[in-house]
This record gives structure tokens, sequence and C-alpha cells, in this order.
């Protein structure tokens, strides 16, 4: 590139930018779980495609960080292929698949199946960051429950699901209460995945592009999901184990086959499917004595 | 009742701009009694209401109330938090529209949960349980706890408003026109329950209402304005049936007599 012609600054935010998103995120990680307004910018990919996570890891990456990208759990869709490849344009960092080896995650979605750890930082992409938009359409007034903690509204949506549905039926963007404090919304990530926010080692940043908002959990911090003392928080279940690595007890995916009703389950998180197949690890589908069937 | 007041209201003026919504008003409220507020429309009741039940910030004035705890604490030096709790705790407030005081996109049974749940209470059985039981007291049967007040006649909506407002065991209920829009029949088997309930809960309300045969029939005191002012107000059967004011005189013979 010829030094005449303009370039991007490192991470392709210009550094106010970047400040005044850092600060936002240090208030927010001051305030566990409070939607810190924030001058979001517009950025070279459309909203809905992560924008406000693209902006808090642009402010927050730097020369030695290694970025991993997830969307549903997998490292090679188009939302994580592409956030990937941005950073690696504009920043020129290391990128990685392997959970254990990044510093920063940017994730739709999912928790990564391994645990996080203290040098490790999550940065979700949030679509709709406000638990009680769909109750209280007034922001004016969603602000103020929040500032006089009169969150009685988020058990009424849960009762309507118990009324209607027999259970709390709702599956994912599940509302959790940070630190004693905040109700918030843990972005479109499965209900599946509330427990690993609970107390995790790892910082939690959550951008929402659209919205303009920011908000945190900080590392060690109580989170509890909503519930009623006679209909607990429960999560998902899987009967099946993973078809390609056999595992138990994670977040399955399902796939159709054929149109004979042919499907299979399988890690929703392929980097940890990955390294259990590479540990030897076997499913159903990729046994030696299937093989032959089929 | 008791010696001291539930409410005292002293020198309430709202104005809008130089326009005038209520000038200087002054009463107390005690404890079970109902007071009506009439006038026709355009006479400052809804402001006068909206100014009492924090609802519009006077422009001149002191609103007291006697709390829980026996001592009064005016109403606008309490913090915003403890006025919303004692709106949605120890007040209720009936909405002449039941789609301004309902949530008509939840079912009945959330409706009437909802103040529970904003104090606390999270036990779910324990929750549909009481509303079951309110929407008994309020006649509406059973097993239409689950669905929406969209699917609720007028009159059938007014009495699910009125449930969800008294959940909580309220001492004092403001009501606007609670029977503006619903039929005569309808309407007067709302006021039979509207009484009963308060001679059972021994309930303080407010009504504000046109209608001087509501005021008749719930009030024990009542309270005529006329342009802002309050221009009479005594016992109830004392100002309807000898009038002083030419004003009240007039809206007393306006009623049609069938």
């Amino acid at each position: 590139m010829s030094a005449d012609l303009a370039t991007y600054n490192f991470a392709y935010l210009d550094e106010q930018t970047k400040r005044m998103i850092r600060r936002a995120i240090l208030k927010a990680i001051s305030i566990p779980g409070y939607q810190v307004p924030f001058a979001s910018r517009e950025m070279p990919m459309p909203y809905g495609w992560g924008t406000g996570g693209v902006q808090v890891t642009a402010s927050i990456i730097g020369p030695e960080d290694v970025l991993k990208v997830i969307d549903q759990g997998a490292d090679d869709t188009t939302n994580a292929v592409s956030i990937r490849a941005f950073f690696q344009k504009v920043a020129n960092v290391a990128v990685t698949t392997h959970t254990k080896d990044a510093t920063i995650i940017q994730t739709r979605h999912r928790i990564p199946e391994q645990k996080l750890g203290e040098n490790q930082v999550l940065v979700y992409q949030v679509p709709i960051p406000e638990p009680l938009r769909f109750l209280e359409p007034r922001e004016t007034e969603t602000r103020k429950m929040h500032a006089l903690e009169e969150y009685g509204l988020m058990h009424v949506k849960l009762y309507e699901d118990i009324a209607i549905n027999g259970r709390i039926s709702k599956t994912y963007a599940y509302p959790v209460k940070v630190d004693g404090r905040y109700v918030m919304d843990p972005s479109p990530t499965p209900k599946f995945d509330n427990p690993k926010m609970h107390m995790s080692d790892a910082l939690q940043l959550f951008g929402a592009g659209r919205e303009k908002r920011i908000y945190a959990v900080p590392p060690h911090t109580e989170v509890v999901s909503l519930d009623f003392e006679d209909y607990p928080f429960e999560i998902q279940t899987f009967e099946q184990d993973c078809a390609l690595c056999g595992a138990h007890g994670v977040y399955l995916d399902e796939v159709v086959l054929d149109d004979k009703g042919g499907r299979m389950f399988v890690c929703s998180d392929t980097d940890h499917c990955e390294d259990r197949r590479e540990h030897g690890h076997v499913g159903a589908m990729l046994a030696p004595n299937q093989e032959a069937a089929e | 009742m008791t010696d001291t007041p539930l409410l005292k209201v002293s020198g309430v003026s709202k104005f809008y701009g130089s326009r005038i919504g209520c000038k200087d008003v002054n009463f107390e409220l005690w404890p079970g009694e109902v007071l009506a507020i009439v006038g026709e429309s355009g006479s400052g009741k809804t402001t006068l209401l909206n100014c009492i039940s924090t609802r519009l910030l006077p422009t001149a004035g002191s609103v007291e109330y006697r709390m829980r705890d026996g001592n009064f604490r005016d109403l606008y030096h309490m913090s915003e938090a403890d006025r919303r709790f004692l709106m949605r705790t120890d007040w209720g407030f009936v909405h002449q529209n039941p789609a301004d005081g309902l949530r008509m996109a939840v079912s009945a049974g959330a409706n009437v949960g909802e103040r529970l749940m904003a104090v606390g209470d999270r036990h779910y059985g324990k929750i549909r349980e009481t509303a079951t039981d309110w929407l008994g007291r309020v006649e509406i049967s059973a097993d239409r706890i689950d669905d929406q007040p969209r699917a609720f006649s007028g009159g059938m909506r007014q009495r699910l408003q009125i449930a969800r407002n008294l959940v909580t065991g309220p001492r004092l209920v403001f009501m606007d026109e609670p029977t503006g829009g619903l039929d005569v029949s309808v309407q007067a088997r709302l006021l039979d329950l509207v009484r009963g309930l308060v001679n059972d809960l021994g309930l303080a309300a407010i009504v504000v209402t046109h209608d001087l045969a509501v005021a008749r029939l719930l009030s024990h005191r009542m309270m005529v304005m006329k342009d802002g002012h309050v221009i009479e107000h005594g016992l109830t059967d004392r100002v309807l049936d000898d009038p002083r004011e030419p004003y009240t005189q007039l809206l007393v013979s306006s009623i049609l007599q069938v």
C-alpha cells in the first residue's frame, strides 16, 4: 500500500472513538448489568451483524491479542468468518479457533463449553439490550424501572409463560439478575449458558450497536436467572450425545440430514467438538462399526 | 372511623400557563370514607385527582398521607421510589378506560398478580390462588383466568381493573369516572360491587364523576367543582337534596327523570 493512500487506524475506529467506548465499558464494569449509552458508530457491516460487539472488540483489542469469533458456537459460519477476517485486516492480530488460546472471544449466541479463564474477555453481540422492552415499550419508563428496581413486570412475563405453557418456556435471552441489582438480558444466548455467566473468571462485555448500549458482567459476579419458587430455573437437557464426539451435557444443534426424517445432534461449539475428536473421543456416527453400515 | 384523617389536601392549585386547572383546594379524607368530586367536564375534577394521586405535579399546595406507621408524609417530599411503591401497594387507581389501567396483552391472572409480584411474591401457585380468589370477588368466573382482557367485555374489564388494584389490600383508591362508557345495567352491577367492596374492606376512596347518581350511590361526602374552584362541599345527601349554590342547583335539576 502506498504511503499516500489513506489507511485505517489500528482496529478501524479512530482513537477518540475508542476512548469514548472504553469510558462506556469502564462505567459498565463498575455498575454490573447497567446499560450504558454510548455514541455507536456506523460500521462497515449491517446492523444485526454484530456492530456493537465489533465496536467493543475494536476498542479493547491490542496488537498482542489473539481473537476468536463464534456465531451459534461455530467458528466457520459467515458472520464469524467475516468478523474474524475484518480484524485480521484492520488490526493485523493473530486469530484462532481454539478457545483456550484466545484472549478475546467475540460471540453471538453461545458461551464456549470450555471454562473461560481470567485472562480472557468474552464480547457479546447484542440485538436488544433491554430485557423489559417487549413488556414496556417506553424507554423513559424502562429506565425508571431499572433505576427504582421495579422488576415485577419481568415475573409477569414468566407467570404468563407458565399459565400458557405449563412451564417457563423462554429458552434464550433468559433474564438474569446481576450482582443482586440490575435485571439484564444476556443477549440471545440459550438459557443453557446462563449458569456459565455466574461467577465467571472471564470479563463479559455486551455491545448493542443499533440500540447504542454497552453493559458488562465483571469477573466473579453473581448472575442469577429469574424464576418462581415452585417453578425453578432449569437448563435444556439432551437425550442424545454428540454424534461426532460423543460429548454429553453440552449444547447440541440438530442437523437435518435428508428428507426422510434423518437427523443428527452435534456439538454447537465446533472447537470443543474438534478438540474432543483429536483426543480420541468418537460419537455414534463416526464409530468404526457404523461406517461399514453406511 | 378514627379521629385522624388519612389524607390532608391543603391549598392545592394547578395552573396550565395562565389557565386554571384547579385552584386552592382544601379537604381531608378519613379512613373508610368515600368522597365524590363532581362537576361538568372541564371543571378541573381530573386535574385535581391527578394532583392528589401524584400523577401530576401541582403548582402549589401540599398533599399529606398517613402512612401505615401512623406518620403523615408530604407526598411531594417523598422520593420517587417511595411514592411509586406507595402507589402500587397502599393505593389503587381505577381509570375510566380499563385499557389504561390493564395490561391488555397478558392474561387476567397475570394482571391481578402483577402487584403481588412487584412486591416480591415469587410463588406461582400462591399468586394464582390469590388471583382466582379476586376474580371470584369481582364476579369473573375462574375459567377466564388465562384469557386476555381483550377477550373481555367493557364491564368485565372494569371489574378486572378493580381486582388488580385491590389485590394488595390498599387503603385508598382513586377512581376516575369508573362507570363511564358502560351501559346502565352494567353500571348498576358495577356500582353494587364497588359499594360492597368498599364497605367490606373499609376502603377510603375518591371518586371523580360527572354522574350524580354514581355520587349518590357511592359517596358519603361530595365536592362540586366549577372552573377549577370547589364551589360547594358537604354530605352527599345534603348537597343533592338541598343544593345551595346556583350552579349546584342547576346541576341537580339537570338530571333526567324517567
